[in-house]
């Protein structure tokens, strides 16, 4: 791992990794938003991106070592930024020259990081046992494709839904940063920097929001 | 007006350190923040104690010797200054103050509100500079055509004082805006192009060792920095040591 040795190396490999989710996110909500208007076009999409070797098999290990590359990255990274302060102020005023979201990276991805395992035990562990385990790669139960039906099921309870949209809040406020400053890490900041800053903020905005709707929506409508 | 100010008493290097109260009265608002130090400090002396040690030269924005930590924030809450450019009419009767030395690993206390900057020279001489054959026939720079814009830019950087409240400010005490501005003013113009890639590796490399955090781009620097240097000099530097790095 010498070749991120340096500061700015992990910095653009952050940066990277940060943009891979990034765009990834957009992929999962654009399937969940289908189950907003039809079941069958959900259950066909799931069906697809879950037997699909391609994605089975090439993207989606290169979406777990992004995933674990950013979270393991992002914390060596705060340990190592807590470590150049070794004696810390009496008082730091961090709210006259920053953002919250800017400052507090490490709690927002924590808490997306719970959410994840959450995540993960509810729908990915499940599918993974079914296709893999069980070598049940035809999506059916009792003659119905369960996605859809699994994804209503899960949102009936009230504690699963506010976890959800309190770790998508935390992600909005993650991405308000983090969608911006992967560009910075980049090296890129010139005149079309307040463009994808302001396509950051919607992003940020829309995108949590799109989960949140499709969670808040299967519990009000099963 | 009358005050309370909270200053980080430490001997030495490797004494303990803490915070102590100290009261002053009729401070005068037209007063700058280091005529305030002046004079607790001689009612220190008049009483027979050691006085508060704290970093000043020229006393009017260019040095960067200055330093203080001041209520949470480096040079106090005053924008695009120095604190020997801060007066006390920024605050108010009965006001306490919280007076700080700088807060990273890479700058140790030497004593009380005195920190050891040496990392931002190491730094410097690890790549802040270009190679020039002073000879005697040295080629007249404005010969050289070099785009306004560059040449704005590049002055931009070079505005940097080096006094170091970049890192003060940074929650990761990261000194890539200081490193950033330095590789900016030479990489920004043809003479330093010819060892760009030498000066940002190597620079790079010497913040690293110097135990420095890592940047997260809060911005923070660029909103406390005494001489506005801007965050695009960070970006600029990534660019080159990525350059470097890949070529």
């Amino acid at each position: 791992m010498s070749v991120l040795s340096s500061s700015i190396a992990r910095k653009v490999a952050m940066a990277l990794s940060a943009l891979f989710l990034i765009i990834f996110l957009i992929i999962h909500l654009a399937v969940n938003l289908t189950s907003l208007f039809s079941a069958e076009v959900f259950n066909e999409a799931s069906h697809f991106m879950g037997t699909n070797p391609l994605i089975q098999f090439a993207m989606q290990p290169v979406l777990i070592f992004g995933v674990v590359f950013h979270f393991v990255m992002g914390f060596v990274l705060e340990l190592r930024n807590k470590g150049a302060r070794n004696v810390k102020y009496a008082k730091f005023n961090g709210a006259a020259s920053s953002s919250w979201a800017s400052r507090n990276m490490i709690i927002s991805g924590a808490v997306i990081l719970a959410f994840l395992v959450i995540h993960f035990l509810d729908f990915w562990i499940p599918e993974i046992n079914t296709k893999y385990v069980l070598g049940d790669m035809t999506g059916m139960h009792n003659g119905e494709f369960r996605y859809f039906e699994e994804l209503q099921h899960k949102f009936v309870p009230m504690w699963r839904v506010a976890a959800y949209v309190v770790a998508f809040v935390l992600l909005g406020m993650h991405l308000m940063h983090g969608f911006q400053s992967a560009f910075q890490s980049m090296g890129f900041n010139n005149k079309y920097s307040s463009c994808v800053k302001t396509f950051g903020k919607c992003y940020s905005i829309v995108i949590p929001l799109g989960f949140i709707i499709v969670a808040l929506f299967h519990h009000f409508n099963h | 007006m009358n005050l309370t100010l909270k200053i980080w008493r430490q001997k030495g290097p490797q004494e303990k350190g803490q915070m102590v109260e100290y009261k002053v009265t009729d401070i005068s608002e037209h007063m700058s923040f280091l005529e305030m130090m002046d004079i607790l400090n001689e009612g220190l002396v008049a009483k027979g104690e050691v006085p508060i040690a704290f970093d000043h030269d020229c006393r009017e924005g260019i040095c960067g010797m200055c330093s203080l930590h001041i209520n949470g924030e480096p040079h106090g809450p005053d924008r695009g200054i120095t604190t020997c450019q801060l007066h006390m009419r920024t605050f108010k009767d009965g006001d306490t103050i919280y007076i700080e030395p700088w807060r990273a690993k890479a700058f140790p206390v030497i004593k009380d509100l005195i920190v050891d900057r040496m990392a931002f020279e190491r730094i410097q001489q690890a790549g802040g500079y270009i190679s020039v054959n002073t000879s005697g026939n040295t080629q007249d720079a404005n010969a050289i055509p070099i785009p306004k814009l560059d040449a704005d830019l590049s002055m931009d950087a070079a505005a940097c004082i080096g006094c170091g409240a970049c890192v003060a400010s940074c929650k990761n005490s990261s000194a890539m805006l200081f490193v950033s501005a330095k590789v900016s003013q030479f990489a920004l113009l043809p003479q330093g192009k010819v060892e760009a890639a030498d000066r940002v590796r190597n620079m790079v490399k010497q913040m690293d060792d110097e135990g420095f955090g890592n940047c997260t781009n809060t911005g923070a620097c660029e909103v406390e920095c005494p001489k506005g240097i801007s965050l695009e000099n960070i970006a600029r530097m990534n660019r080159e040591y990525l350059k470097a790095s890949i070529i």
